[in-house]
């Protein structure tokens, strides 16, 4: 709306648009629409998606007896799990040293490197690591799953760090610093826990991530290795069954309840340094 | 440093973790068998019948096409005692040295094979695979939608005005090829450039009537009604008819496809004796029913004919017709493989 | 932090990825310059042919052609993730300003609600999408219960469908770091360009967009990248009538047992991607030195 010749001076609240709020409710639908259909069948009692005859736990039943896609998701949350406690320590001494080591030579290099696997098409990583793993004679079960999981799990968890570091600034370690405290206990007792929303969040990413990774679980994993993802892409095969369905809504409200948790044990400024982190650090070097 | 030590003493917890979890699976009890098949392809029954005979304990990991095998034994993959390869791919996983040695033929459940499977072209003295399940490679279309007669593979690949935008072909371009070589009356793997020229043509008009050239989900598709006339295996063509009753399954006068699903154990297994065991315990009659029962396709064991449930024994994708040519396919030679791949690169760009 | 410390810090993280994506990528760049052996892997001898395949093919008779499909291939995948992204970008950024002028307990509710679906496995969320737009799905149904249309609309198995579902899969990573980068916004700027008589329009033109702009550049990359190589959203909603190069790719390594050529063309992706990186981080640098 332009303002024409005289000025006005009308009262204008900014932060009021009107329509976006409407618009942004309309794409949290969106988002969610594929999840509704997703719990909402898993409790319809006919295998077919597209008929609905009635209410049924047996599919949620079947998820528990069913040792097969058990033994998926067990497998995908060990991963998971082994991943992200491995990829969260590399990435918070990456992450350290991006933002408060030396500015060496190199330094825009390291950074181009730890960011590779973000820009790499996927089938080409999973080939090649399943062929460097057998050059090297590696079959170590689920080792392997585990080792290329953390690498594309490093970046994920570095970014909300960097962030975190960036905008947290260094003065508190400074200021511990002149009052002649050794590193180790600075690190201990300041920036770890002033770095901590963002340890989380980037492990919260790392994890989200390796439950989600298809491709390359699908080459690299050994016999009796099968993740979640890969299971259930084999089970389209022959159409999916509602059996997918509870199992994702299992794996939904566990993710809920852990988005519950992160919400109420940090602080609220948290979850916006985790989104912080992605703006000041890819596009760095 | 301490930094340093600290993320690699994490990284190392994380290891032993991992590799403790790693080791339960390798504990020897009776042993433990590593399936490695197509999806959806094992009965369930089966496997919980062979662990109470056998006590040897069996993990199933599956892939979705021969190709995706190919790739991943070639690239290394291990661990698997058992796969299932099909009749084209055998010779090459024989070539490649992929797959080991199991001579069948001194199994003592050999004598239940049916002898004209006995020796197959692909293998003949059955000294690397053993039958798993066959059957053959069609079209079903549903007959509430077109009522005119069918008995033709242009059925398919011409289709008439009311099946239009409702096709569904494979995604794989061996499976499509072959089928529409088997229309035009030509041999597999032809490599003639007129023929060729012909294929891509046959295919790029038939491209407009087709909705999706997917290999998954096409029974569903079917059932659905998202499609109504399909490529399709006969065992899924059975199950799709069995919860949709107008589709009918069709065995074309040009003939169609025959294939075949072979186990075999591939090198470097670290179960190689269960894995024969497993083998010789599929050609026990009442075991390859329990399987064609689950699946819906043929198997190569006579006796098991009497085990089969009835609906499944009569349906007419499971019997196909004497008359009926069937054509059994095998991997081409590398030109072959360039043209067609040039051609569904040509059809699909 | 002295040199040896950062360099000990760095190592375990630029290791583990030099040992297990640089490598086997080097490995891939090997690969393309090798012969395909016919039933998979490669062998010797080396070759440049897997490149020169990317303009130039053996026709059926046997004659050397030149064959566009490729770049027609590689030009529809860069249009459909540049596609991507500018959508991403229309629509994640009225959010993104949405989520920001609330009250902060607001915001963290809004941005959780923003990121809870990416915990559901993408290929799951992909099928449920399948199961909403197909003909007999419950758009197409809901549609025709309202009696708004006789049959059903074709919203699958085409591109539009593939667009969707990337701006579907890829929309936080475009929410998120333009929510930073307004999150840090300083109201006062907007408060002072509003003393001066500034239209909302113009206050947008002249005030946040330019300071967004490194959010919004954060999250190009990170949508254009995985876009374009995705695989497993035109796979399942494009009905296989098109191909991408991500599953061009794949075709490479399974079917068409060429994979020199696979290799080749990973390399040509990951060469556009890099490129866009390294030129979104000059700007950027530019940008900071100005300001």
């Amino acid at each position: 709306m332009k303002m024409s010749g005289m000025a006005k001076l009308r009262p204008f609240d900014w932060r009021h648009n009107p329509g976006f709020g409407t618009f942004t409710a309309l794409m949290i639908m969106f988002l969610y629409a594929p999840l509704i259909v997703l719990v909402v069948y898993a409790f319809n009692a006919n295998r077919l998606v597209t008929i609905w005859s009635g209410f049924s736990l047996k599919w949620f039943m079947q998820v528990v007896s069913d040792g097969n896609i058990k033994l998926a998701a067990e497998t995908s949350l060990i991963v998971a799990a082994c991943a992200t406690v491995c990829a969260t320590a590399i990435a918070i001494a990456a992450a350290l040293a991006f933002e408060r080591g030396w500015n060496f030579f190199g330094r825009g290099i390291a950074v181009g490197v730890v960011m590779i696997p973000l820009v790499v098409p996927e089938i080409v990583v999973a080939i090649t690591t399943l062929i460097f793993f057998s050059m090297l004679g590696m079959t170590i079960g689920i080792l392997n799953l585990v080792i290329a999981h953390t690498v594309f799990c490093i970046p994920f968890a570095m970014l909300p760090m960097q962030g975190r570091l960036r905008s947290m600034g260094a003065a508190y370690e400074d200021a511990a610093r002149d009052l002649y405290g050794n590193e180790w206990r600075i690190f201990r007792r300041i920036t770890l826990p002033l770095l901590a929303p963002g340890i989380i969040s980037g492990a919260i990413l790392a994890f989200v991530s390796s439950l989600d990774d298809f491709l390359i679980s699908f080459m690299v994993s050994g016999a009796g290795n099968t993740t979640l993802p890969v299971y259930v892409y084999g089970m389209m095969r022959q159409g999916v069954t509602p059996e997918v369905n509870a199992i994702s809504t299992i794996l939904l409200l566990i993710s809920t309840a852990l988005a519950v948790l992160v919400f109420l044990f940090s602080r609220p400024s948290a979850v916006s340094r985790t989104a912080g982190a992605a703006a000041s650090a890819v596009p760095s070097s | 440093m301490n930094l340093k030590a600290f993320a690699i003493a994490t990284g190392l917890a994380c290891g032993l973790t991992a590799g403790f979890a790693a080791s339960p699976a390798q504990a020897q009890s009776a042993g433990v068998l590593h399936i490695y098949n197509w999806t959806d392809y094992t009965a369930p029954d089966l496997i919980t019948k062979f662990t109470k005979e056998t006590g040897i304990k069996v993990t199933l990991d599956t892939y979705d096409s021969n190709e995706t095998l190919l790739a991943k034994l070639k690239a290394g993959g291990t661990g698997y005692d058992l796969v299932v390869v099909s009749n084209d791919f055998v010779p090459i996983f024989i070539d490649q040295k992929l797959i080991q040695p199991v001579n069948a033929a001194d199994m003592p459940n050999f004598k239940n094979l049916d002898p004209k499977w006995q020796t197959r072209s692909w293998d003949p003295k059955a000294k690397y695979t053993v039958p798993w399940q066959w059957g053959t490679t069609s079209f079903t279309y549903d007959t509430s939608v077109y009522t005119g007669p069918v008995d033709s593979l242009g059925t398919l690949f011409n289709p008439p005005a009311a099946f239009r935008g409702k096709v569904s072909m494979f995604g794989s371009p061996s499976e499509v090829i072959n089928l529409a070589l088997v229309y035009m009356g030509k041999p597999i793997c032809d490599t003639t450039p007129a023929d060729l020229n012909a294929l891509v043509k046959l295919l790029e008009d038939q491209k407009s009537s087709v909705k999706v050239y997917n290999s998954d989900g096409v029974s569903d598709r079917l059932v659905s009604g998202d499609t109504e006339i399909a490529q399709v295996w006969s065992g899924d063509a059975a199950r799709a008819r069995m919860q949709k009753s107008m589709l009918r399954y069709v065995y074309a006068k040009e003939g169609a496809i025959g294939w075949m699903d072979n186990m075999a154990v591939p090198v470097g297994a670290p179960d190689y004796a269960n894995a024969l065991k497993f083998i010789n315990f599929m050609m026990d009659p009442k075991n390859a029913a329990i399987e064609t029962n689950y699946a819906g396709y043929q198997n190569a064991v006579p006796g098991a004919a009497r085990y089969v449930t009835p609906a499944l024994a009569s349906s007419p994708e499971f019997n196909p017709p004497k008359s009926l040519k069937m054509v059994f396919t095998h991997s081409c030679p590398a030109l072959a493989i360039k043209d067609y791949d040039r051609v569904w690169t040509l059809l699909r760009q | 932090m002295r040199l040896k410390t950062t360099l000990l810090l760095l190592l375990p993280a630029v290791g583990l990825i030099f040992l297990f994506m640089v490598i086997p990528m080097l490995i891939s760049l090997l690969y393309s310059f090798m012969t395909a052996n016919v039933y998979g892997g490669v062998t010797m001898p080396f070759t440049f042919g897997a490149y020169v395949q990317m303009l130039f093919d053996q026709d059926f008779s046997g004659n050397l052609t030149f064959m566009p499909d490729y770049l027609l291939i590689m030009l529809r995948s860069v249009y459909l993730a540049l596609a991507t992204t500018i959508l991403s970008l229309a629509l994640g950024f009225p959010i993104a300003w949405y989520i920001m002028c609330q009250t902060p307990a607001r915001r963290t509710l809004l941005l959780t609600l923003v990121t809870l679906p990416f915990w559901i496995n993408t290929l799951i969320r992909t099928y449920c999408w399948i199961l909403l737009l197909r003909d007999s799905g419950l758009v197409n149904g809901f549609l025709q219960y309202l009696g708004l249309i006789d049959h059903p609309l074709p919203l699958l198995y085409n591109q539009p469908a593939i667009l969707l579902g990337l701006v579907y899969t890829f929309l936080p990573f475009m929410v998120l770091p333009i929510y930073a980068t307004l999150e840090r916004l300083d109201p006062r700027l907007v408060e002072a360009a509003y003393d001066l008589y500034a239209s909302r329009w113009r206050l947008f033109q002249r005030v946040i967009w330019p300071l967004t702009k490194p959010g919004i550049a954060a999250g190009t990359v990170l949508v254009f990248a995985p876009a374009l190589g995705s695989f497993l959203q035109p796979d399942m909603l494009g009905g296989g009538k098109q191909l991408l190069i991500g599953s061009l790719i794949e075709m490479q390594f399974t079917s068409s047992r060429n994979w020199p050529f696979g290799s080749a063309l990973a390399m040509l992706v990951t060469i556009a991607v890099v490129l866009a990186l390294i030129l979104q981080s000059r700007r950027r640098k530019v940008m900071e030195a100005r300001a």
